[in-house]
């Protein structure tokens, strides 16, 4: 081995610590991009792979009811692989537990087919023996999440009738992976049943034999959906057909794209952060470390060792250490990745996982890491080169503080002797302390803008459900009815308050923009459910225009004054031009709202609601629930505590649990960055700290020298932490907003508390790691040698 | 001892008129004053001075370690002043060996392996083992620098700098950090190298007990040559008293 290559392995070794600190930093900033990417990776080609396998259909098409010899017209469609068709119906399932019944979705078992489209999965028990009508199988996250399985009878109401059957068997099916009950925002295990029957007891209950009211369609290769699309809905449109759809807007698979899409979006925007971070602190550590080998580079130079020779060195050193971090980051971000990609699969309920390392994820960090490292490393060199040998060898030359000098000096006065040496050491070296101060900072930013965006998802669940949404329960009713129905529900006993809502789908577009969606229409004077505006005051609804909330406005594009195209989904689907009249805020989905008079009125349909949005006075809930019950037009009763649970589960389980380990790197960046500093700082003025012993002063007073520079720093660090922390929560908050709710930034006291308590916290700790180092360190040892 | 000269009459050093301003306006430090000079190769010469009179400064720009504010220095044929930094650090690199006071040894290499960082750069240098044998450190090779007393380290340091052969030996208070027998033992080495090698040595020491070993000392007081002595029969470093 070349004596240089010995020396750069024994100074790594001397460094360890330091270089140590810098390997985790970077290795964060790496892992979070490893590990992001990866879960990315790893669940789309699950999810496609779980599609392929189970042959997900492409084109679905639901009508009311057609003759099953319509099937082989749809099969004879050019691009159409394979058709099946199969019954779909719905019903409602009376758990005992539960006082409001649930909504569920029947379906008819494939029966023979070879390879079924939309093939399930059975978890557990037995398919259902042909012939045996009474035996069903049951969706297995619904199961679960009431505690049922084979062997358990459920008692289904079914086109009016009630009947008991027993469940024999839960499946799992790529069409639903994640899917909310209708007049739902968000998925809910609990919520939404799926039932699935042999066909001829589903025929008989709905009255289907020899028809089909639902057909499952995949496509050949390179054909077009929206040619077959049109097709179909040519052929099926006499049977009651309201348009056929592809996988982009079948529910299930559309809501797991918005949740990948939000994921992707945080594994975009946020690790990128992190990196810069690392990146930051890379570029401080690494010229600072390379400023305290100017000797050494000095005198290399001296024997005649050209700059190149020196640069090289030194640069092998610095981007050892960045390799090194690259390759614990992938390391741990793979390591992390396997521990939390089972967690997304259980969540997005898919039956199997294939882990996959994201190559260019990994590629990045490592070209990003060696690279911030070489870059500070060549400023730096640069920078000693430009020295003569002579000079690089002598110790730099104290900066010109003899003006400056005078105020500091006479604050100085006032302390004793190791609190002057804290001082001047800062005031002799600004720029150093001031990368120290900037690398505490930026950590501190981090944790910050972490713990910030821990409060803006409970500030959006709070001003969705406290705020926005003030009512107990939300009712949706089979069809649009007559306002009458509001009496009704106010008739209750219990009931305190009623507002009507009507809701319908529609397709808001704005030139080349559109938005598949509905429009709420709601009261002038609501009071349970209201459009607020940025500042949480209530928006008026105007007699005519609509108002939309700013991410519905941001997908189209459009202001106040804008008009909108609006092709209306519902009774007989006008299209209409309706204006934009405000914008609202809103944290949750995309909604838009309207005055419901002038909703109706666009729909020509006056005096309808399609819900009701209630308010029920402490104790009576139940006896609500049990009338809402017998209420025949009554399809979905939902309630306020309900939906903010799914709501918290979808934040906490689904693409928002990734700020649980991203605030975990946070806290373990900061503490490195503040170990680090501590560190470097024992081993600049070892020496002097021996020194100082030798003068007789005790082991307290010598690292007081130290730690007192550290607290100085630290407490620089504080402000600067505080304002970076503001500016870097908008970055984050945006990564981690997702089509189906936006994360709003606010500053807590709570959070720039905590974030001073991790910094401090860190500091003490890196304090006291550091002063037991001093303790241990032999005087002598110090006084002869450098380190 | 005569001087040993390979070189007929071309000296080893000429200076003209070399001055040395460190700073700027009212804080600049004149650490030369117009030094004339010459050295002949062979020669062991002293510069003695007190601290802060500029032959440390004077050292190292005949070294190539620093720039000269102005005037000219020649070494042989070449124009050192004249020199770009890569021309510098090719002429370090194949004429030029240097001790410092404090040795500064690389910490984290070997007593060999600090010879070796030298060697592996010059074109026909003698083997690590062999320099410090010279020194008489052949038993001590393998030992970090912590490991060896400060005599020990400036003979590492004087092995590292004669291991490539250099044409000069500049030695910037070599034995200032020494006791006097540890001196006395670091001066033999580099009477031993001139004696056997031929290679100029330039000796910087406010000592000037040290002078007595010298073929020639330049008395050196606030930037400028005071007084030229030559030694017509130089001591013995062994029998220089302290």
């Amino acid at each position: 081995m070349s004596p240089l290559h010995a020396k750069l392995l024994r100074d790594l070794w001397r460094i360890k610590g330091q270089a140590l600190a810098i390997i985790v930093v970077i290795g964060i900033g790496v892992a979070l991009q490893v590990m992001m990417s990866g879960v990315i990776a790893s669940l789309t080609q699950t999810r496609d792979a779980y599609y392929q396998r189970h042959q997900f259909a492409e084109v679905f098409a639901g009508l009311s009811r057609a003759p099953e010899h319509v099937a082989s017209r749809l099969r004879a469609i050019d691009g159409v692989a394979v058709a099946q068709t199969r019954l779909r119906g719905l019903a409602l399932i009376d758990i005992t537990t539960r006082d409001l019944p649930i909504n569920a979705l029947i379906l008819s078992l494939p029966g023979g087919a070879a390879r079924p489209l939309n093939e399930i999965m059975l978890t557990s028990g037995r398919m259902p023996e042909a012939g045996r009508l009474d035996e069903i199988l049951l969706l297995d996250s619904f199961a679960k999440a009431h505690g049922l399985g084979p062997g358990d009878n459920l008692r289904v109401t079914l086109n009016g009738a009630r009947r008991q059957f027993e469940i024999v068997g839960t499946a799992l099916s790529p069409e639903f992976i994640y899917f909310a009950a209708p007049g739902e925002l968000v998925p809910h295990d609990a919520r939404f049943g799926v039932i699935w029957i042999s066909r001829p007891a589903l025929a008989a209950a709905l009255d289907l034999e020899g028809a089909f009211n639902e057909v499952l369609i995949t496509l050949v290769r390179g054909a077009r959906s929206e040619a077959v699309l049109d097709r179909v809905d040519r052929i099926l449109d006499p049977y009651g057909a309201p348009g056929s759809y592809d996988r982009d807007e079948h529910p299930s698979n559309r809501f797991l794209n918005e949740e990948f899409k939000g994921l992707t979006a945080s594994a975009r925007n946020v690790p990128p952060v992190f990196m810069l971070v690392a990146a930051f602190l890379l570029y401080i550590v690494t010229s600072r470390m390379l400023q305290s080998e100017r000797e050494e580079i000095g005198l290399m130079k001296a024997f005649g060792y050209t700059d190149a020779e020196v640069g090289g060195h030194y640069l092998q050193m610095v981007v050892l250490i960045a390799l090194a971090g690259a390759l614990f980051g992938s390391v741990l971000g793979v390591a992390m990745g396997r521990l939390i990609i089972p967690l997304y699969a259980g969540f997005y309920k898919l039956p199997f996982l294939l882990f996959r390392l994201d190559l260019a994820a990994f590629l990045s960090g490592l070209i990003i890491s060696v690279g911030v490292a070489s870059l500070g490393g060549v400023v730096v060199l640069r920078r000693i080169f430009r020295l003569t040998p002579a000079e690089a060898m002598r110790p730099p030359a104290p900066p010109d503080y003899s003006r400056a000098g005078h105020v500091a000096q006479a604050l100085l006065e006032r302390f004793d002797q190791p609190t002057r040496m804290v001082f001047r050491r800062i005031f002799r070296q600004p720029w150093r302390m001031l990368g120290a101060v900037a690398g505490i900072a930026a950590g501190m930013a981090l944790s910050l803008s972490m713990l910030i965006i821990y409060d803006g998802f409970d500030e959006a669940l709070t001003r969705t459900f406290e705020v926005i949404d003030r009512s107990d329960a939300s009712v949706s009713f089979t069809a649009p009815e007559p306002y009458r129905v509001i009496y009704d529900l106010r008739r209750l006993p219990g009931v305190m308050r009623v507002e009507p809502v009507r809701n319908v789908p529609v397709i808001l577009r704005k030139g080349r923009r559109e938005f598949s969606g509905a429009i709420t229409g709601l009261s002038t004077d609501a009071e349970l459910f209201r459009a607020l505006d940025a500042d949480g005051a209530p928006i008026p609804l105007p007699a005519r225009g609509i108002v939309l909330s700013s991410t519905l406005a941001r997908i189209l594009d459009a202001a106040p004054g804008d008009v909108l195209n609006v092709d209306i989904r519902e009774g007989r689907q006008p299209e209409v031009q309706i204006v934009v009249a405000a914008i609202s805020e809103s944290l949750l989905g995309s909604p838009a709202f309207m005055e419901i008079d002038a909703l109706n009125r666009a729909l020509d349909e006056p005096g309808r609601v399609s819900g009701a949005y209630l308010s029920v006075s402490d104790g009576d809930e139940a006896a609500v629930h049990a009338a809402l019950r017998d209420m025949p037009r009554v399809v979905g009763v939902s309630l306020r505590r309900e939906a903010r649970a799914a709501f918290e589960v979808i934040m906490d389980q689904g693409a928002g649990s990734a700020r649980f380990i991203m605030g975990l790197m946070a806290f373990a960046i900061t503490f490195g960055i503040i170990y680090n500093a501590a560190r470097v700082a024992r081993d600049e003025r070892a020496r002097d700290l021996a020194s100082l012993r030798v003068l007789g002063f005790h082991r307290g007073e010598t690292a007081f020298v130290l730690l007192g520079e550290l607290a100085v720093v630290t407490l620089a660090a504080l402000p600067i932490g505080l304002l970076v922390g503001r500016f870097m929560s908008h970055m984050i908050a945006a990564g981690f907003s997702t089509d189906l709710y936006q994360i709003p930034v606010v500053f807590a006291p709570r959070a720039q508390g905590m974030a001073i308590a991790i910094v401090v916290g860190a500091a003490l700790a890196s304090g006291w790691l550091v002063k037991r180092d001093i303790d241990r360190t032999d005087i002598i040892t110090s006084l002869k040698t450098r380190e | 001892m005569e001087p040993t000269s390979d070189r007929g009459d071309v000296p080893a050093f000429r200076a003209s008129g070399v001055t040395k301003i460190y700073g700027e306006g009212r804080s600049a430090v004149h650490a030369l004053r117009g030094v004339d000079l010459e050295i002949r190769n062979g020669e062991i010469v002293v510069l003695l001075g007190a601290s802060g009179s500029g032959k440390s400064t004077l050292l190292n720009i005949l070294g190539g370690l620093d720039r000269a504010t102005d005037g000219d220095v020649w070494f042989r044929d070449a124009h050192l002043t004249a020199m770009n930094d890569r021309a510098l650090t090719r002429y370090r690199r194949d004429h030029v060996g240097f001790v410092f006071q404090f040795y500064n040894l690389m910490p984290s290499l070997t007593a060999r392996e600090n010879v070796e960082l030298v060697t592996e750069i010059a074109d026909h240098p003698m083997s690590a083992a062999e320099a410090l044998e010279l020194v008489g450190l052949g038993a001590r090779v393998d030992h970090f620098p912590a490991q060896l007393s400060g005599g020990e380290q400036q003979r590492v340091a004087i092995a590292r700098a004669v291991a490539r052969q250099p044409d000069v030996l500049f030695c910037d208070e070599p034995t200032g950090a020494l006791d006097s027998r540890t001196g006395r033992a670091v001066l033999r080495v580099l009477q031993d190298v001139n004696a056997k090698l031929g290679t100029t040595v330039l000796i910087i020491t406010h000592a000037a007990a040290t002078a007595a070993m010298a073929h020639r000392v330049i008395h050196f007081a606030d930037g400028a040559i005071r007084k030229v002595e030559v030694n017509a029969s130089p001591a013995h470093a062994e029998e220089i008293i302290w």
